[in-house]
């Protein structure tokens, strides 16, 4: 009873949305569906395509995209580098509860002219609203944006955490395409891309995929190996080193004699 | 040729490691040191992780001190029994290394104990050898010879034993703590300890000279063996394919080296060598004092 008045709720809802929201959707589709860390893996190019699907012709302009691939979140420890007698050392650590291991944003236009700050907040697209520190420290007070700006800054150099404005092309107000380079430091895990459609600087539809990153080959055995036998692992690295030692020597008097 | 590091998580050159063996491969076989001094702080340069760089560089030296003991053991230039008591020293040594190196990742002070510890021991070692290949060069001109060993209050110790090929005897105690301490210095900067046993061993034991080098690579190869089992156990940090590149590119380096030995000059070769492991320290003293590029640095949390 409850749930068939819930349903019909929620088919009014959807109902009196529909003007708006269902008349324009993202169909979309990426260049490759999984991505494999081979021991020849340089990097990877990810090329995201889609179109808009509608009812009724467009209104007239205004229409963005914005694309975001995240790498899965995970806590990492800041630090704060001091000077102490002289030599700089690393002060006590903030641990920020998740940080995506990649962030990467592609727009149509400049970021700003493109979402509302509303937007994206509740849509969760900005790199500030992804990266939580929950727990923080009680000594961490006034430099707490510090820290969490350190985590932006420090992932931006090293070329995980971008933004490209402009980078996203919208053709005839329907189709768009994008392609986003994977750097070659790369960590395992399920990557998500979004693809949100946007018109007056608020969502009118999200299109939402996941991306499966994972070591394959030699480079899944030796990871797995190291992390689920590491006594064995390391009993095998030195018989391994062992092995070309002897091998070296034994050439070389071959080739020597 | 790029390749992917599946402990190091990076992707490296496999021609810039192999070649970086290379170079160190041949300097072990010129100088007749294991390298490893040199190896880390390259590793560490090209971006490879500081743990994994210490972590798989003992893995390396267990390759190459394989190899040169081999060719001792036909020579019948090692003193089992002293290389025995140093190892007992340097197992017990590592195991604390090992156990210190987790502690200072916990607290996130490696770079800067592999950074200090670096500085100290190859500015010492570095300022000796400069001055004492300096010296021996001068003697050469003037056609002088080396005196011969003294003794000190090492020889008053207890627990004497008799060390026949070494032509020793001595109180066990020196050797034991001499190979203690390497084998902390193998855990926490990832060098074998031949460039402060060799010395150690010549000067405050006053071993005959014959077997230094044999005995030291029988207790580093044990050492650095154990050391890369103990790491690869606490911290997880031994790159395999890393390790294959350097040790191919070691090996390859270190014959060429021990060809090309025979016909430079031993005493310039030394004074070479001397610069080499000071501009290595000047470099890293430079890197603990400048400003850094930022304030802040990242480290990954376990899970």
């Amino acid at each position: 009873m409850i749930r068939r008045a819930l349903l019909a709720l929620w088919l009014l809802a959807a109902a009196s949305a529909a003007p708006s929201a269902a008349a324009e959707e993202v169909v979309a589709g990426l260049s490759q569906n999984r991505v494999a860390i081979t021991a020849s893996f340089t990097g990877s190019d990810i090329f995201i395509y889609g179109a808009v699907k509608r009812a009724a012709p467009p209104p007239d302009g205004g229409l963005d995209v914005v694309v975001v691939v995240a790498g899965p979140s995970r806590p990492v420890l800041v630090r704060k580098r001091e000077r102490q007698f002289g030599v700089w050392v690393n002060g006590p650590g903030v641990q920020i509860d998740a940080a995506p291991s990649l962030y990467a944003v592609k727009t149509t236009r400049p970021f700003r002219d493109v979402i509302s700050w509303t937007e994206e907040l509740r849509h969760q697209v900005g790199l500030k609203e992804v990266i939580r520190l929950i727990d923080a420290p009680d000594w961490l007070t006034e430099e707490r944006g510090d820290y969490l700006e350190a985590v932006i800054r420090l992932n931006r150099s090293k070329g995980l955490y971008f933004i490209d404005e402009g980078g996203v092309t919208l053709k005839e107000e329907t189709l768009f395409e994008t392609s986003i380079a994977l750097p070659s430091n790369l960590v395992e895990g399920d990557y998500t891309a979004r693809m949100f459609l946007l018109r007056d600087k608020e969502v009118i539809d999200v299109y939402e995929t996941t991306i499966p990153v994972r070591k394959v080959g030699l480079e899944r055995f030796l990871y797995s190996f190291a992390t689920l036998a590491p006594a064995a692992y390391g009993i095998a690295s030195v018989i391994l080193a062992l092995f070309s030692g002897w091998a070296a020597s034994a050439l070389f008097r071959y080739f020597v004699t | 040729m790029h390749i992917y590091l599946p402990i190091a998580e990076v992707s490296v050159n496999a021609l810039v490691i192999l070649a970086l063996g290379g170079g160190v491969g041949m300097l072990s076989g010129l100088f007749g040191v294991g390298g490893g001094f040199l190896m880390t702080p390259l590793l560490i340069f090209t971006g490879i992780p500081p743990a994994v760089a210490v972590a798989t560089g003992t893995n390396q030296i267990a390759a190459a001190s394989f190899s040169g003991l081999l060719t001792h053991l036909r020579r019948k230039t090692v003193d089992m029994k002293m290389g025995t008591v140093m190892l007992l020293g340097g197992i017990a040594g590592s195991a604390l290394g090992v156990q210190v190196f987790a502690m200072l990742r916990e607290i996130g002070q490696v770079e800067l104990a592999v950074g200090l510890c670096y500085v100290v021991f190859l500015g010492t070692v570095g300022g000796l050898m400069l001055v004492e290949s300096l010296q021996a060069a001068a003697n050469v001109r003037r056609g002088r010879k080396r005196q011969k060993k003294r003794h000190s209050w090492v020889h008053g110790l207890p627990f004497k034993m008799r060390f026949r090929q070494s032509n020793l005897y001595i109180s066990a105690v020196p050797p034991f703590v001499i190979g203690a301490l390497v084998g902390v210095l193998a855990a926490i900067m990832g060098v074998g300890g031949g460039f402060i046993m060799v010395p150690a061993m010549i000067y405050l034991l006053g071993m005959a000279t014959s077997v230094v080098v044999g005995t030291s690579l029988f207790q580093i190869l044990f050492v650095a063996a154990f050391t890369t089992i103990a790491h690869a156990i606490t911290n997880q940090t031994v790159d395999a394919i890393l390790a294959f590149l350097l040790i191919v590119g070691g090996v390859l380096g270190a014959q060429v080296g021990a060809r090309l030995g025979p016909r430079l000059r031993a005493e310039q070769l030394r004074i070479l060598l001397a610069v080499l492991v000071l501009a290595v320290c000047l470099k890293l003293g430079w890197d603990l004092v400048r400003t850094p590029d930022d304030f802040f640095v990242l480290e990954e949390v376990e899970l």
